[in-house]
């Protein structure tokens, strides 16, 4: 990577142009709503806008540059035809009447029946447009349910002390109380701890599985029984479902609600707030809640269908791979996970020893090098200097059970050269904590940028250019 | 090592209290700002709002997470410590000077089920 940090800002200069505007007619607008500053855009030639751009591009990090094993994120390799086929559908507007577009409806018709079939699900709605937006969709069916009900003391939800950050989140937004259920020594829901919260407050449940450290939760069938013995619903968060597409489905589990990230599980881009899709499936008793089946209530969440294009993508992977191939993807995933963790484990703490699925996690380096007044290399030192070897890290300091996390997800895209690489770099990481942590206190070493200072960031954002600055 | 003052009493959820009279000044300990690392903000509640012993009354944020403040207490909050709104990495500086709220309490019984500063010592050696 080139360093590179200027501000289209700086480079421009007055009276360049790269583009001739044709003349326009003057419209004369009310002086009241007239600007009175000057609008201060940048002044380029077309070289320097094509030499500023493309030199900004470069300092980026992706799937299509390099391996990212970001635990929980799924970033697989996004295949090149996926970004080909929104491109056929440019010129529709939403506002066209269904008659007008019957290969959209079709369309729909497919990847609802698709992601019905792989989740054991009735029916999608695919408004809402990331994963923490489904979750908050799929929470609003499970009190629309209750309420239907005319059950209106469910007002508590309980979630795992090793969820995702958004499941407590999308609950408080939802308004529901969020209780924690503690995880046991296996790192497994504890069915002891959840009974006695079980009660008729209880909405319902939050889970993923497999759960974040990447274990399957076992015991899913007698919790599925408690919570609908106690009058609750369960709600599947479908971040971890990549390990078990076309091998297990949440819907024989026992789960009523779900959502799937089409943005990890289904190979299309995200990541940097891009555009996902965070498509909402539940169980037949559930369907007449769904925003595009529904007759109660007037659930909507976004306008029109969600985010076309991305669901256009997965439709594509789906239909490339096919239904006899779909279930490599999560038996190669799990398969290169268990790789890197039996490979490392010797370097590296692994708090529970056992077969993981599609991520795993280590509670840092077993011997950080600590001596004398030199504190040891802690989980985010290596996590920086595997951007000196032009890894991107992996997830950090999640989940909370671990004072050291280091989450590591591979994906199935990956080939052998690409892993053994990886652990090659993470062996000689884990050497030279051991001889010289302040050589990993102080990385990166080789990227343009190195480490930011994060409290200032937080404490004074400076988030505005002005040309004083 | 975390730092410990003796004369306050905790709380299982890391914060400290001081009794003035009938007034507990809370605040959270040195083992809770070093677990944090940097806080980037403190969110507090107004004067004026009742707070509930083992309920959250606000949350610090720091580069690495977010965390509850839970407090020790019920009562209602009678100052707030406005320094830390635009500083607030004074709780990072001393943790044990650098209060958050102050609370004229409803019933002085529950300082009963705090910790003294050993038990507490002993608490987070666990």
């Amino acid at each position: 990577m080139r360093y590179y940090d200027k501000l289209v800002f700086e480079l421009s200069r007055d009276g360049r142009s790269a583009f001739s505007l044709p003349e326009a007619p003057a419209i004369r607008l009310p002086e009241s709503v007239g600007r009175k500053s000057n609008l201060e855009l940048p002044s380029l030639s077309e070289p320097d806008v094509v030499r500023h751009y493309t030199n900004l591009s470069q300092m980026n990090f992706g799937v299509d540059t390099g391996f990212y094993p970001l635990g929980s994120c799924t970033m697989k390799y996004n295949p090149k035809i996926n970004e080909e086929i929104p491109g056929m559908f440019a010129g529709i507007h939403p506002l066209e009447p269904d008659c007008a577009v019957p290969g959209i409806k079709k369309i729909f018709e497919g990847i609802d029946r698709a992601l019905a079939e792989l989740t054991g699900m009735a029916h999608f709605t695919f408004e809402p447009c990331a994963g923490a937006h489904g979750e908050l969709t799929g929470l609003m069916l499970i009190r629309q349910y209750h309420i239907s009900r005319g059950d209106l003391a469910r007002t508590k939800i309980i979630v795992p002390d090793s969820a995702h950050g958004t499941n407590p989140a999308s609950a408080a937004v939802c308004g529901l109380e969020v209780v924690e259920v503690k995880s046991g020594p296996d790192g497994l829901v504890d069915v002891e701890s959840l009974k006695p919260l079980l009660g008729p407050q209880i909405a319902g449940i939050m889970m993923t599985n497999p759960n974040t450290l990447g274990l399957f939760e076992k015991n899913i069938a007698q919790i599925a029984s408690l919570i609908h013995g106690c009058g609750g619903l369960l709600y599947y968060d479908g971040a971890n479902m990549n390990p078990l597409l076309g091998v297990v489905r949440p819907g024989d589990m026992g789960f009523d609600v779900m959502h799937l990230n089409l943005h990890k599980t289904f190979s299309t881009p995200h990541g940097g707030g891009g555009p996902g899709s965070g498509p909402v499936g539940v169980a037949p008793h559930l369907v007449k809640f769904l925003p595009e089946f529904g007759n109660e209530g007037e659930l909507r969440v976004s306008g029109f269908h969600g985010n076309f294009g991305v669901i256009l993508k997965a439709y594509a992977y789906i239909l490339m791979l096919g239904k006899e191939n779909v279930p490599m993807a999560g038996r190669l995933a799990t398969l290169s996970a268990n790789y890197i963790k039996e490979s490392l484990k010797d370097c590296y703490k692994l708090p529970l020893e056992c077969i993981c699925k599609h991520e795993f996690v280590f509670d840092g380096l077993i011997d950080d090098g600590a001596h004398d007044e030199v504190p040891g290399a802690t989980t985010l030192d290596v996590a920086k200097r595997l951007l000196d070897y032009g890894f991107h890290a992996p997830t950090i300091y999640f989940p909370l059970l671990f004072h050291q996390a280091l989450m590591i997800e591979p994906t199935e895209t990956e080939s052998l050269e690409t892993l053994d690489a990886f652990i090659e770099v993470m062996r000689t990481i884990a050497q030279e904590a051991a001889q010289d942590p302040m050589l990993l206190h102080t990385a990166p070493h080789n990227t343009p940028i190195g480490r930011p200072d994060e409290t200032a960031a937080a404490r004074q954002p400076v988030l505005k250019w002005t040309k004083s600055n | 090592m975390s730092k410990i003052v003796e004369g306050l009493l905790y709380s299982e959820s890391h914060e400290w209290v001081k009794v003035d009279g009938n007034v507990a000044i809370i605040g959270v300990s040195d083992f809770a700002q070093s677990e944090m690392g940097d806080i980037t903000y403190v969110d507090m509640p107004s004067e004026g709002d009742e707070v509930t012993k083992g309920e959250d009354f606000g949350a610090l944020e720091s580069v690495k997470a977010s965390s509850e403040l839970y407090s020790p207490v019920s009562g209602t909050v009678v100052a707030c410590n406005v320094d830390l709104e635009d500083a607030p990495e004074l709780i990072n500086q001393d943790p044990y000077v650098n209060w958050i709220i102050k609370v004229e309490m409803n019933d002085k019984g529950e300082l009963g089920d705090l910790l003294n500063s050993a038990a507490y010592q002993k608490f987070i050696e666990k």
